[in-house]
């Protein structure tokens, strides 16, 4: 083993925690830190952050003696349609509706998976939104517009 | 006398028709949840959060959540028995014999032996609840600021202490945690704080949403890396009825491993596992016939699944006395109250005796409603194994939006969710455990309140805390067990154990 080996999992996860400390350090200071007896909204944030730049260190500092094993693999195709469908229905909810919004979101998410084909993905799609438009709408009475203002 | 009083009150709010039906459907929607491999209780009780604020009132609510916990625990088992993948973690050690005895044709003795051994000991762990709840709320409604302070501080360090992996990770995984529930608005002075300039944010940031993201979505991304088809071997479950011989077999294990968990269940961070764990190597030294162990042991699983089981229920000890939440199960639930208006503590045994002692009977009703549901369904829990997981997560993706949007009707809590997930699956890559970070989340604020307030009324002087004897006693038990898990001895047999738990 030479003295470049580090383990980069470890590594990234102390700068990680690095990178939140500072930030959330960086913002405490912008408000008031008050004083033993009266501490302000910023006090204990400041305090917390500097605690975890420090932890953050000592997991760096850790990696580089040791070698680790590989993050192994990465759904970045899930990462892409599983991380987007929330952000489709807070972006459609309004404009288009619940009826709309859930079809199109669950249309979406189905796609994260290789194994999903087109034809399975609208039946799935068109069964959610009427169990969800059936069971949320009309039985929980969900106080959302089934038909919104861009489809009329 | 007072106990029989209270414990009425209690079977008298849990067993109206509304809340058994509440109970049922929320053993059902556990069971259901907690069956699909690769999701584990508190993932599904994320999922299912929102679901249950819809009821409106509080005590139906959360008797409810209370049921999903039960039934998705026993979802877990089930899959652990017959596919050899324990849904959580606590279950992780029911696969070891129990796969064994379905591979040997007993999947269905071992699945009655899993829910009879939970059922009595969730029994057991209610009585003890009932018992034990009373004393310890009167002894915290003596406590003061600086002994809140100083009890937080115990329970975010025992949840660093039974974290998986790495203690330094743990313990920046809380501070994150905590740091994230300052997120907000400033309860004291009402100043906007570490928001980034985010206003649509509001006062904190919305609890389910990130439960949903970095339990729900990350664990999703996850089971989506790898999408090989699933190994199922399903033996055909047959034979049900233990015999006598079974029965005779099973009884002093479920009795250990029921006193074994009661006792874990209580503390602070994952006792449970803690328990089946403990009660499996017990089970094994008590044992006449030890080298049955591996190979389809019935001790092996029955004492486990109680010991699992009855610290999964000696665990609401903690949440409902003091208010501070064992796991992250838990911790969800102490959320569910305050967004349903409940000041999690020691008050609420005085103010809603009814939401108290109902939550308490019904955990007894709930177990009694998995026994006698669960077995004659299990074909149908068998079926649901068989569900592609490519039809299973777009339905989740629906139900966890739907959800989140409709505690707040708030499209931000749907950015957050997304922004969660991404961090939790981020951070499940670099080997951090999601459980500690959302217990500093939940005990965040109230950890700050406690603090300044401790502060002023000792007029700023910090020795507060180790001046008054209680607060003294818990922050040096706080020490101890820091300076335990991170002495060298201590951290080699606990990777040996927690090497085993993945194994």
């Amino acid at each position: 083993m030479n003295s470049l080996t580090f383990d980069r999992t470890n590594a990234l996860c102390g700068g990680f925690f690095i990178l939140s400390g500072l930030i959330f350090g960086y913002q405490s200071l912008t408000v008031d830190l008050g004083s033993w007896l009266r501490i302000g909204p910023g006090g204990l944030p400041l305090v917390l952050s500097g605690l975890l730049v420090l932890l953050g260190a000592i997991i760096l500092v850790q990696a580089a003696r040791t070698e680790g094993e590989p993050a192994g693999r990465i759904a970045w195709r899930g990462m892409l349609f599983i991380l987007l469908s929330p952000l489709i229905f807070g972006l459609t909810v309004r404009g288009l509706g619940f009826i709309g919004s859930v079809f199109i979101t669950s249309l979406f998410a189905s796609f994260a998976s290789y194994r999903m084909k087109l034809w399975m993905a609208v039946v799935l799609a068109v069964a959610l939104t009427v169990f969800s438009t059936a069971v949320f709408s009309y039985g929980l009475g969900l106080p959302f517009e089934r038909i919104g203002p861009w489809l009329r | 006398m007072d106990l029989f009083s209270n414990l009425a009150l209690g079977f008298a709010t849990a067993s109206t028709l509304a809340n058994i039906g509440f109970c049922l459907i929320g053993v059902l929607l556990g069971t259901l949840i907690g069956v699909l491999p690769g999701i584990g209780a508190t993932a599904t009780i994320a999922m299912l959060l929102p679901i249950t604020f819809q009821i409106g009132d509080p005590v139906s609510s959360l008797i409810m959540l209370a049921g999903i916990y039960y039934g998705a625990q026993y979802g877990g088992s089930t899959t652990a028995i017959l596919i050899n993948m324990p849904g959580e973690s606590s279950s992780a050690v029911t696969a070891i014999d129990g796969y064994q005895m379905a591979r040997n044709g007993r999947a269905g003795v071992a699945l009655a032996t899993a829910a009879i051994g939970s059922f009595v000991a969730g029994t057991i762990a209610t009585v003890l609840i009932a018992l034990f709840a009373p004393p310890l709320t009167a002894m915290a409604l003596k406590f003061g600021a600086a002994e809140y302070t100083s009890l937080m501080v115990v329970g975010l360090v025992m949840s660093v202490a039974l974290a998986h992996g790495s203690v330094i990770k743990a313990i920046a995984m809380v501070v994150l945690g905590l740091l994230l529930g300052l997120v907000g608005q400033d309860v004291i002075s009402g100043a906007p704080r570490l928001n980034f300039g985010l206003y649509q944010l509001g006062d904190q940031l919305n609890f389910v949403a990130i439960a949903v993201g970095l339990f729900g979505i990350a664990e999703i991304l996850r089971n989506l890396e790898d999408e090989r088809t699933r190994e199922v071997l399903m033996a055909k479950v047959t034979g049900l009825m233990p015999t006598r011989e079974d029965f005779r077999r099973m009884t002093a294990p479920i009795l250990r491993g029921t006193a074994l968990g009661s006792l874990l269940g209580i503390l602070p961070g994952n006792g449970a596992v803690l328990a089946a764990f403990a009660s499996y190597t017990i089970e094994k030294r008590a044992s006449d016939r030890p080298e049955e162990f591996g190979k389809g042991a019935l001790a092996g699983v029955a004492g486990p699944e109680s010991a699992n089981n009855a610290g999964a229920q000696t665990s609401f000890i903690p949440m409902l006395t003091l208010g501070i939440p064992a796991n992250p199960v838990m911790a969800l639930m102490i959320g569910a109250m305050i967004i349903q208006g409940i000041v999690p503590g020691p008050n609420v045994a005085a103010e809603n005796p009814d939401l108290f002692w109902g939550l308490i009977a019904s955990m007894w009703i709930g177990n009694l409603l998995l026994i006698i549901l669960n077995l004659p369904l299990i074909g149908l829990w068998v079926k649901l194994l068989k569900v592609p997981y490519y039809v299973l997560f777009p339905t989740i993706m629906a139900f966890c939006s739907i959800g989140v949007y409709s505690v707040n009707s708030n499209v931000w809590d749907l950015y957050v969710v997304a922004f969660f997930g991404l961090l939790g699956y981020f951070l499940l890559k670099l080997r951090c455990e999601p459980a500690p970070l959302l217990l500093g989340f939940v005990l965040g604020p109230l950890l700050e309140e406690n603090l300044r307030r401790a502060m002023i009324l000792s007029r700023g002087d910090p020795s507060t805390f180790v001046t008054r004897p209680i607060s003294a006693l818990l922050l040096a038990a706080a020490v101890a067990v820091l300076v335990i898990v991170l002495l060298p001895s201590v951290r080699k047999k606990r990777d040996e154990v927690f090497v085993e738990e993945d194994a």
